[in-house]
């Protein structure tokens, strides 16, 4: 193999035939997916999601969540997911169509967050469970993100959004924990992933019924 | 310009035979000196900057109260800083250090302008800081693999264009008639890398493409730097110094072009096995998954002819350090790649997908067989560098079993652990499939979460074992940029001295 020609073409030829099949294909097969907009409520879905949840997906990023938790649910049968009440159908390509950055993961150190709003409706739960998550779910090995919390003293009347701590963390008294403007934001994306619509097309297609366990566990 | 009497008493026979053409490697090796040693120096801080961010990330995940105060220190963050300080940081300096080295001498051609490829490379580690100071600070991309926030990847792009051409030139004007199957991988990775790179660059964060097909992008790249850029370094390596400490030609030719190729054709398609189960297409995942499957053919390949030139010489392991990091990566890139195909499969996957199986497998490929092999290369070079040799065979010792050990007690922990994790998560499937009681879940998150404790402790303390041997790694290099160049002719420094040896040193 002395000929520096050939060993370019091939290599060039090697590279160039996996981005044809795996991005190229893929990109006109499915790259311009469009919302479904469904005729009893006049509604495109996915659903956008409002500009202050945007703002606390960017915090989302900054602090790296995707790194201990996925976005995607499984099909049932495979994995655990349904089971586990991670969704009620798997994900599918459409439900990321409008996400300006997909956040798929993978790793679960802690559970998919792919219907966290479905599942998890209260506002105080997150900000507890952010702020410490020991305080909601004891054993935990997520990180505090107690920085996202600001410790202020308390003018007048307290603050309706102040964390009610237990005793052991709450501040001294005239003092109270309240969420910052990311900590806001980021309960508001949290709350907002949820893919409860189920496509026609994709229901027809693609979407695998769960088998096994008809009344079992959500 | 310095004589070749102290590559002479290399242990190398294969170069001692001819005066003349020793002199014309020496003089190539000095031509390289400036840039080599400045890329030499950066990969080490690096490797030790990278290993501390990873020890506060491992012990994070056990204690997660360590220096939970502390937002740039958040655990999403500082593992961040840890992938890209090891991978851009350590990984990269030292494969453009083996690079620009291997390259000189095998194509037989000096460096020329070695200060302009050394901006290239002060050019790199500043983005490389910029990057990881943007991580730290909250501007990570959260794209895995390429978290290095758009500010800092032009520069990125420009130093390795500028560091590639260096090398292409070099092939290009040298006067070696032949293309040693070193040079091959060499000059495919400076091809493939700013391919990957660029088109991954544009499709996930200049112009993102809708949807899922990003995440097709961002795994075909992560992947690809892993089987594009660092395995072919990593070979070219392999291929170079283990005939060359061992003083006798590689196996087969043949065996090496089979190698070659099968990697480059089937290597790029695998990476869809990290999809596997996810919103993208089946047919690609099925694809994705057969090329992983494949690749055992070149796996197979080079193992075998690695081991058909090492065999009879095993006893070599005993004297050589070169020789024992490089023999200890080669065997772990069978391993490693032998069990990757496995993983891939569905029914393998649907386990241990999304567990610290992963990691194991992350740092078996990029630890026990890359670093190792780099640390290999870099006791070979720096010798020939600085005309002097390794101070202290101890700490080469130290470096070699701290690292030896450790990766692989982090390798197996991880390997069980994320087994365990794996099938504890599919605890309510496997109830359903016991006949037990529909919705049992036997196993809440949070027990998998108690459970996992005791193999991330383990990981932790096979991190610290890992750091020392750096420390010893970082202490040698430095003693020996520091202390003089010794009068005499001096030896190798080998951990003991083979009996043919005691002759030459008298």
């Amino acid at each position: 193999m002395n000929r520096a020609p050939l060993l370019f073409l091939g290599a060039f030829f090697a590279v160039a035939f996996s981005w044809t099949g795996i991005i190229l294909s893929n990109q006109i097969a499915y790259g311009k997916l469009t919302p479904v907009i469904d005729q009893s409520d006049n509604k495109a879905y996915p659903l956008p999601i409002s500009g202050q949840a945007q703002q606390g997906k960017l915090v989302y990023q900054d602090l790296g969540c995707m790194y201990c938790h996925t976005q995607q649910v499984r099909r049932p049968g495979y994995g655990a997911d349904d089971l586990r009440g991670w969704g009620d159908r798997q994900s599918v390509a459409r439900d990321y169509i409008r996400e300006q950055r997909v956040l798929l993961g993978t790793m679960r150190t802690g559970p998919d967050l792919r219907n966290i709003g479905a599942r998890q409706t209260s506002t105080e739960w997150h900000y507890l469970h952010l702020y410490d998550p020991q305080l909601t779910s004891a054993g935990s090995n997520m990180p505090p993100f107690a920085f996202l919390f600001e410790k202020r003293k308390i003018v007048g009347e307290p603050s309706p959004k102040a964390l009610r701590l237990p005793p052991a963390y709450a501040p001294e008294a005239g003092w109270e924990i309240v969420p910052t403007e990311r900590a806001e934001s980021l309960v508001t994306y949290l709350l907002s992933l949820k893919d409860t619509y189920t496509y026609p097309d994709e229901a027809r297609r693609v979407y695998v019924a769960p088998a096994a366990n008809p009344e079992g566990k959500k | 310009m310095a004589s070749g009497t102290n590559l002479s008493e290399s242990l190398n026979p294969a170069t001692s035979s001819e005066a003349v053409k020793r002199a014309e490697l020496s003089e190539i090796d000095a031509s390289t000196k400036i840039p080599a040693l400045f890329f030499l120096c950066s990969a080490l801080g690096w490797i030790l900057i990278g290993t501390i961010f990873a020890l506060i990330a491992s012990f994070k995940m056990h204690t997660p109260g360590f220096l939970g105060d502390a937002e740039w220190l958040t655990f999403g963050r500082v593992r961040t800083a840890h992938l890209n300080a090891v991978i851009y940081g350590w990984a990269s300096n030292a494969s453009f250090l083996v690079i620009i080295w291997l390259m000189a001498r095998l194509s037989r051609s000096l460096l020329r302008h070695p200060i302009l490829l050394l901006t290239a490379g002060v050019f790199w580690n500043v983005g490389v800081t910029i990057g990881i100071y943007g991580i730290l600070t909250g501007d990570s991309t959260s794209i895995e693999w390429l978290e290095i926030p758009p500010y800092a990847t032009p520069l990125l792009f420009v130093a390795y264009a500028l560091m590639g051409v260096w090398a292409v030139i070099m092939f290009r004007f040298g006067k070696s008639p032949h293309i040693y199957v070193s040079q091959w991988y060499i000059l495919a990775a400076l091809f493939w890398f700013p391919w990957i790179y660029s088109v991954a660059q544009i499709m996930t964060i200049w112009a993102p493409a809708r949807g899922t097909v990003q995440a097709l992008v961002n795994w075909w790249f992560a992947h690809n730097v892993l089987g594009l850029w660092f395995t072919p370094i990593g070979l070219a390596s392999v291929y170079y110094f283990l005939p060359k400490v061992l003083g006798k030609p590689i196996h087969s030719y043949y065996l090496s072009v089979l190698g070659f190729w099968s990697l480059a054709i089937f290597y790029n398609w695998a990476g869809v096995h990290h999809l596997v189960g996810g919103p993208v297409p089946a047919w690609v995942q099925t694809a994705g998954i057969a090329a992983s499957i494949m690749m055992l053919i070149p796996v197979v390949v080079t193992g075998i002819n690695h081991h058909m030139t090492m065999i009879g010489s095993f006893n070599a392991l005993r004297y050589s350090p070169t020789l024992r990091f490089i023999v200890f990566g080669a065997v772990n890139y069978t391993l490693v790649s032998v069990i990757g195909s496995f993983m891939s499969l569905r029914g393998w996957a649907e386990i241990t997908h999304f567990t610290q199986h992963t990691i194991a497998h992350a740092h078996h490929g990029l630890y026990a067989f890359f670093t190792m092999v780099m640390f290999g290369a870099i006791y070979y070079i720096l010798p020939r560098l600085l005309l002097k040799e390794w101070p202290s065979a101890a700490l080469i010792s130290v470096h070699f079993w701290a690292t030896a050990v450790g990766s692989l007690i982090m390798v197996l922990v991880l390997t069980v652990g994320g087994f365990h994790q794996g099938l504890l998560l599919n605890t309510p499937k496997l109830a359903n499939t016991l006949g037990l009681q529909p919705g049992t879940d036997p196993v809440p998150f949070l027990e998998v979460v108690r459970v996992m404790n005791k193999y991330l402790v383990s990981r932790s303390l096979s991190g610290i074992l890992i750091f020392v041997g750096h420390l010893a790694f970082a202490v040698n290099v430095v003693w020996m940029l520091l202390k003089p160049r010794s009068a005499e002719v001096t030896a190798p420094t080998l951990f003991r001295n083979p009996p043919e040896m005691e002759v030459v040193t008298r």
